[in-house]
């Protein structure tokens, strides 16, 4: 396999939706655009978010991706992983998609003995290292949020950090929502350094309404003005051949 | 993370359990949970090779990442760094599999328990012994990622410092796949996570630190680089080799030889010192002992006293 590109949504959230689509219907649409969801749902120690967690999974169950309910403190480390946990599940997903090619039936890694699986895991843990990652993050900015938002903030400088001591390329935006007048704002538009995000944050006024599906739909586009540029796409999986 | 509120929780065993695996057939019985960790739980069982470390994983792709590590890290071993390997299997409940492997049981006290019995005079000579074991992985090509205290314990005779759970172990150039926040070069703002020589040195730096007084100090929200640099230079556990964590801290190491030579130079400097300490050490526990006895010689004589008057007083 060549090296590829790999895209994923993430949102970062406290609550349910109460606007617009239906979060888990468009998380669906993007799994089906080969854009992976994750959600990391946020609360704080005298806060819970009962109704929220079960949203929160679903999202991720629809997107094709990984789903964690952290209390605050713990966000920037949790945000590491998940992205990085759905990275290796991406990727092994077509792994087990071309190993099904390869050997029928329905056989996946878990079906091969230990030590077969060995060097097939050595393929997904390179790649992971070298492939070209595309994260869109979507910050839940409703009123409950506002305190959190610094931590937040932190947490992302931290997946910086984290992402560009790989190998491979990064590109991140990142997306507020709600937006002024629409259900969602962009903040920041593809770059490979997050480190300019301090102003955008501090302009935010955080709003009551929370339109998770429609802002899902509003990030799912920001890959559309990259996709123009690629020519070939890697069946339905979510790694494409990268052409630059 | 202890306070993950995740569906996704940690597999648990009664004492007793028989694992049989998959594909080996082989049979361990559970004697105890050994650690919970972020990526997985370590059992201590019984197995074919008498005790044994099972480690099942919370997801399986990161349990064969990491046998993949124990594999090609037993080609480095001389004397062994890590845990051996015995074996890598599934097992399989009605709702899931999951995978395990089973390794060297390796018995000692876990390093800070062993700072706190033993004094900190004990701590530079470790610090030698890790640096040691270090240079030879990194001259292997590989970098420990996640080194902290809880991956370190204390064998006994001779005292030896050994690696617990090697499973982030990390080829250099790669970006370090986990990491705890307090020995981590990117949370403090020194650097990226890129798996170098450097940044294990900057772990061993931080585990001096948190040596000294047993636990970690807080980053906070200004100029946490100052303040940590502060703290270190003064402390007085930390003072006499300040010099050495603080030039480990800004990746002035290339290599782990180069900062064991230079603390090397620094102990030398400093013996008389630390000696005094000791003795202090040793005098102020004699004296706590003398006190508490004479507590205990003061209570029983208050009680016989008591009881001589009540039986003075009501009996006769």
């Amino acid at each position: 396999m060549k090296k590829g590109r790999l895209k994923q949504i993430l949102l970062i959230t406290d609550g349910c939706s109460n606007q617009g689509e239906d979060p888990s219907a468009i998380a669906a649409l993007a799994r089906e655009q080969g854009v992976a969801v994750n959600v990391i749902g946020v609360v704080s120690e005298d806060q819970t978010m009962d109704g929220g967690i079960q949203e929160v999974e679903d999202i991720a169950l629809a997107g094709g991706g990984i789903s964690q309910i952290v209390h605050i403190q713990q966000l920037s480390q949790t945000v590491q992983m998940v992205t990085r946990q759905a990275m290796t599940q991406t990727i092994q997903g077509v792994i087990n998609q071309e190993l099904q090619q390869i050997l029928g039936d329905s056989q996946s890694m878990d079906d091969l003995s230990p030590e077969k699986r060995g060097p097939v895991m050595d393929v997904v843990d390179e790649l992971s290292e070298t492939v070209n990652l595309e994260v869109c993050i979507l910050v839940d900015t409703s009123a409950s949020m506002e305190k959190k938002l610094p931590t937040v903030h932190e947490a992302l400088l931290d997946l910086s950090i984290s992402f560009n001591s790989r190998m491979g390329s990064n590109q991140f935006c990142l997306y507020a929502f709600p937006g002024k007048h629409k259900p969602t704002d962009q903040l920041l538009s593809w770059t490979p350094q997050i480190d300019s995000i301090s102003h955008a944050f501090s302009k935010l006024a955080s709003r009551g309404i929370t339109p998770t599906g429609p802002a899902l739909k509003g990030a799912l586009k920001s890959f559309d003005k990259r996709l123009r540029r690629d020519l070939a796409t890697y069946g339905e999986a979510a790694i494409e051949d990268a052409t630059d | 993370m202890a306070k993950q509120l995740s569906k996704t929780q940690p597999i648990r065993f009664m004492p007793g359990s028989i694992i049989v695996g998959k594909w080996h057939q082989k049979h361990y019985q559970i004697i105890r949970p050994l650690g919970y960790g972020a990526r997985g739980t370590v059992f201590l069982a019984y197995g074919e090779h008498g005790r044994v470390a099972l480690k099942f994983g919370f997801d399986n792709a990161g349990v064969i990442s990491e046998v993949n590590v124990l594999n090609k890290f037993s080609k480095v071993q001389g004397e062994s760094l890590g845990p051996s390997l015995y074996d890598v299997d599934d097992w399989v409940t009605k709702q899931k599999v999951y995978a395990f492997y089973a390794m060297e049981y390796i018995h000692g006290l876990p390093l800070l328990e062993c700072i706190r019995v033993r004094g900190f005079e004990w701590m530079p000579i470790f610090v030698l012994q890790l640096l040691k074991d270090l240079g030879r992985l990194h001259e292997a090509g590989w970098v420990f990622g996640d080194l902290k205290p809880d991956n370190l314990v204390v064998t006994s005779s001779p005292l030896q410092i050994r690696w617990l759970d090697v499973g982030g172990t990390t080829q250099i150039g790669r970006s370090i796949k986990e990491y705890t926040e307090f020995f981590d070069r990117g949370y403090w703002g020194f650097g990226i996570r890129k798996a170098e020589p450097s940044y294990d040195l900057f772990a061993v730096a931080m585990i001096f630190v948190n040596a000294a007084d047993g636990c970690r100090i807080e980053k906070g929200q200004d100029s946490p680089k100052a303040k940590l640099i502060r703290y270190i230079q003064s402390h007085q556990k930390l003072a006499p080799y300040a010099d050495v964590i603080v030039q480990a801290l800004h990746g002035e190491f290339s290599t782990a030889e180069q900062m064991r030579k230079v603390l090397l130079e620094k102990i030398d400097e400093t013996p008389s010192r630390v000696q005094r300490i000791s003795k202090d050490r040793v005098a102020k526990r004699k004296s706590k002992r003398k006190v508490e006895w004479k507590g205990a010689l003061l209570l029983v004589s208050v009680v016989l006293l008591v009881y001589t008057l009540y039986v003075a007083l009501f009996i006769m």
